[in-house]
């Protein structure tokens, strides 16, 4: 089995089939570009040496000139034509790489990919998603992209593979990973406050840990947390919290900050039980069937305040035990 | 030759002799002035404080990113830092910053005319670049603009307030604000080829015109054609915005990428705006500096013209992970390709131009050498971007940040200062200091590279641009491009400082300090408000290193005593 290899010390490991193709066009456009870039600058440097200017005009009484500059244009005709040529096979070289990378094999699993800000959710078939990106090593897949709210754009540097995510729209990726080990998905078309931390990770496994993976998702795990602690209904929920990346708008442990800050979205800790004010000038007690339609339907009652802020509807999200385990959490938070 | 060289009937009691800062005192002569180099300078003023307001807020941007997670800002100032930081630079430097200072002041003199062909219109484009400069910075600082200078739909359109799903910044204020200053660069562009085409003196023709001249005539194209789509799209996102109708957004009805298309069909051409100008400087300062000729004089002005005009044809390949067919991206890739050959056409020339000159290394030659380098490599990593495989990888990442600040800042900001210290002494009658100006030029040239060389690196590893924080195998790059920004900052410093010391106490200019065959050397430094004492007739060319008489090439330099004998000389010639 191959291991992620650095095939370069500009790019990252190559982790699937689409990093082959980038990655020779990539070199083969770097060393031509360093070969041209160096006879430019060398040449430059040359005719400054040999060309400069050897009295100065006081002395001669009078300017010191260059010689007189002919007329060349065979010269022009061939700095034109020869440079033509040169893009000729650097297009092909791109274009023919590319074709190969959009282009999905017979038969790809395919997987769906929910983009929203600022996480990343797969679903793998059967209702649940995740958010992480598991695959199988050597097995084609193809990502159908969509967006439920701005662009998103979905980018693995160790794939060398990119697509945007636009809303009311589809995209799609497809690539067979090819190496065991793990990757991020990065999000590369700006989105708002924490575009920088709409990130997901990708692990690339073998066969049987990637059917183990299949059978338990979307179950509650034996151990979760970090570290690993015996599984409870609220340390699921906590760890849920996490990876459905609800911290990023409601901080860590819902304490309503993040880097010092007020969060995006409202505090979450020691609401549970309590009154809350809503924007339309009412009161909300909070009980399970409140926080459920919050995560479900967030835009049904908006806390005071947060009229400007519009939080991605998560249904579909979550499975019901899942629901559970995050409200239960919710309830813990003091 | 039809040139019109009568005096406008403004100018009746202005003295031909006295220089153009002396003939009229007191703020109000500049403020209502119609003469073409007062407004240069306040244009030049005012695209300064923009460089210096858009490096602060670089400065800022770089410093937060010395660190993972937090080091200065939370998130969203950092979002709005960036988005100023584009804007300022995109709107009010680079796309003013050489034709409407520079041009304005140099291009009547370099055709021999009293003024352009407008001068009620130069003014009212100044007034209103600084009112669409003023309620741009006010909307985006009190509105908090958070979108980049690209104002992608449907983040910047969907307003929360309004059941949106985007940014609730005061995004419309701001493009209007955007579509003022378009109207600014429409009316310069229509001034200047009006100018160009009507005002020559006699004796200069299509063939004489200087290659900085052809470069603003380039630009003025771009300027007029291009311009108009980008109001086109502010005023549609408008509509949207206020009545609902759906054009960008998906949950009106409307299409996103088409937003793209439509604000690169604008921006595209846009580059070539900021970046032409700056060819031309170099073209003039490589001629002066060598003393010779151009090396393909008109391969060059054409190369102009021909990247103006594909310049239009080329804004998809912003778009090629966005959402496009297979075979649009095909055919704006290999559009997007065509560009590199006018691009090689410039730098071949300069170099052969550099080829048995007589070649000095003073400052303003310094920035035209600086502009060859990085252009080059500007230029080349723009064909990794050309190419579709390697621009999926490399879109939206630290190497588009770094490729296009090559072009920018090595490219037009190069040019600009190129251009400023050449003709410096021209329109202040001040020299500078020359050893300043190398220690600013030094710093500024390592403080760049080290800045964004690095930017590369981090690009083909796959960093995201506009990301406030990052992961740890990102740092150390981070961080070096961070303390770069700090030498490139201490660089500018050094040059302000230098400036302003030589308008307070710089030694007077001679006509012609570089000893350029250039017609704006002819005239004193600085010049009278009409350009020349007597109505100019060219019977050579600017470059026209082999005919032009000792006398007028040197002015005994050095000899603050010798300057008037120059000038009665070349205008006896004239």
């Amino acid at each position: 089995m191959m291991q992620p290899q650095a095939s370069s010390w500009q790019l990252p490991p190559a982790m699937a089939d689409t990093a082959a193709p980038m990655d020779g066009a990539f070199h083969f456009i770097f060393w031509f570009s360093v070969v041209f870039a160096v006879l430019v600058i060398a040449v430059t440097l040359l005719f400054i040496q040999k060309y400069r200017r050897q009295k100065s005009d006081q002395r001669s009484g009078k300017a010191e000139k260059g010689a007189p500059t002919p007329s060349r244009n065979k010269l022009e005709i061939l700095w034109t034509v020869v440079p033509t040529l040169f893009i000729i096979v650097l297009f092909h070289v791109g274009f023919s790489a590319y074709i190969h990378n959009v282009t999905a094999a017979e038969g790809a699993t395919e997987i769906r990919v929910f983009a929203k800000k600022w996480s990343w959710e797969f679903e793998y078939g059967g209702g649940a998603r995740s958010p992480d990106l598991h695959l199988e090593v050597n097995k084609p897949y193809k990502l159908i992209l969509s967006s439920e709210d701005v662009i998103h754009s979905f980018f693995i540097p160790e794939f060398r593979v990119k697509r945007d995510a636009v809303p009311g729209q589809y995209s799609f990726v497809a690539f067979t990973p090819t190496a065991v080990g793990e990757a991020h998905v990065f999000c590369a078309e700006y989105c708002g406050t924490n575009h920088s931390a709409m990130l997901a990770k990708v692990f690339v496994e073998e066969p049987a840990k990637h059917e183990e993976f299949l059978a338990s998702f979307g179950r509650k795990p034996k151990l979760c947390g970090t570290p690993p602690v015996e599984c409870t209904e609220e340390k699921w929920g906590e760890s849920l919290f996490t990876e459905k990346a609800c911290f990023t708008c409601h901080g860590t442990g819902g304490d309503g900050k993040l880097g010092g800050s007020p969060s995006p979205g409202p505090k979450l800790a020691g609401i549970f039980g309590h009154d809350q004010p809503l924007q339309d000038g009412s009161t909300v007690h909070v009980d399970e069937n409140y926080v459920r339609e919050s995560i479900l339907k967030p835009n049904a009652k908006i806390v005071a305040g947060y009229a400007n802020v519009q939080m991605p509807p998560f249904a579909g999200s979550f499975t019901d035990d899942q629901l559970e385990a995050v409200i239960a959490y919710i309830k813990s938070l003091k | 030759m039809a040139a019109i060289t009568t005096a406008p009937g403004y100018h009746e009691e202005v003295d031909p002799n006295a220089s153009y800062l002396e003939n009229k005192k007191g703020l109000l002569s500049w403020l209502f002035t119609l003469d073409h180099k007062r407004i240069g300078v306040m244009y030049l003023l005012s695209v300064i404080i923009a460089f210096t307001l858009g490096g602060l807020f670089a400065l800022l941007m770089r410093a937060e990113l010395l660190t993972r997670g937090r080091t200065l800002m939370d998130a969203d100032t950092y979002n709005k830092m960036f988005s100023l930081h584009g804007v300022i630079m995109v709107f009010l430097f680079l796309i003013p910053a050489i034709p409407a200072s520079l041009g304005n002041i140099l291009l009547p003199i370099q055709l021999g005319a009293k003024d352009v062909a407008f001068p009620r219109l130069n003014l009212l484009s100044y007034y209103i670049y600084v009112f669409g400069a003023c309620f741009g910075i006010y909307s985006m600082i009190h509105g908090g603009v958070d979108t980049g200078w690209t104002f992608y739909t449907p983040y910047s359109t969907s307003d929360p307030a309004h059941g949106g799903v985007g940014s609730s910044s005061a995004v419309i204020p701001m493009t209007l604000a955007v579509l003022v200053l378009g109207f600014s660069s429409v009316l310069t562009g229509v001034n200047f080829i009006a100018t160009i085409h009507k005002m020559r003196a006699p004796g200069l023709s299509w063939r004489r015109l200087s290659l900085f001249a052809w470069s603003l005539y380039a630009t003025a194209i771009i300027q007029i054609l291009a311009t108009p789509v980008l109001a086109i799209t502010f005023l549609l996102l408008t509509l949207e915005r206020f009545l609902g109708i759906g054009i960008f957004d998906p949950r009106l009805g409307g299409d996103p990428v088409l937003y793209q298309h439509f604000f690169w069909f604008y921006s595209h051409p846009a580059v070539y705006i900021m970046i032409v100008p700056g060819m031309g400087i170099v073209s003039d300062l490589i001629a002066t500096f060598s003393r010779r000729e151009p090396f393909g004089y008109m391969a060059i002005a054409m190369s102009s013209i021909a990247l103006a005009l594909l310049g239009f044809l080329v804004w998809g390949h912003h778009l090629f992970v966005a959402g496009m067919s297979e075979y649009a991206t095909m055919v704006f890739s290999a559009l997007t390709f065509l560009v590199a050959i006018p691009s090689g056409v410039k730098v071949f020339n300069w170099i052969a131009t550099l080829y048995k000159g007589s070649i000095s290394l003073q400052s303003p030659m310094l920035w035209a050498l600086s502009f060859i380098f990085l252009f080059t490599i500007g230029g080349l990593t723009g064909l990794f971007l050309g190419m579709l495989a390697v621009d999926v990888h490399l879109h939206d990442t630290y190497f588009v940040v770094a490729h296009f600040h090559y072009v920018m800042v090595g490219g037009t900001v190069m040019g600009f200062f190129g251009g400023l210290h050449y003709w410096w002494p021209k329109f202040t009658g001040r020299l500078y200091d020359e050893k300043w100006a190398v220690a600013g030029w030094f710093f500024v040239f390592v403080g760049f590279n080290v800045t964004f060389l690095v930017q590369f690196l981090l690009g083909s590893r796959g960093m995201p641009r506009r990301y406030y924080d990052y992961l740890p195998q990102y740092e150390s790059l981070h961080q070096i491009s961070t303390v770069g920004s700090w030498i490139l900052g201490l660089g500018f410093l050094i040059l302000a400082a230098m400036f302003v010391r030589s308008l307070f106490s710089g030694k007077p200019a001679p006509r012609n300090p570089w000893g350029s065959a250039a017609y704006e050397w002819l005239t004193p430094s600085p010049p009278p408000t009409f350009n020349f004492a007597k109505d100019p007739v060219f019977e050579r060319g600017p470059y026209d290193y082999q005919v032009a008489t000792d006398e007028e090439l040197y002015d005994g330099f050095d000899d603050p005593l010798f300057p008037e004998k120059g000038v009665a000389e070349g205008e006896a010639r004239a």
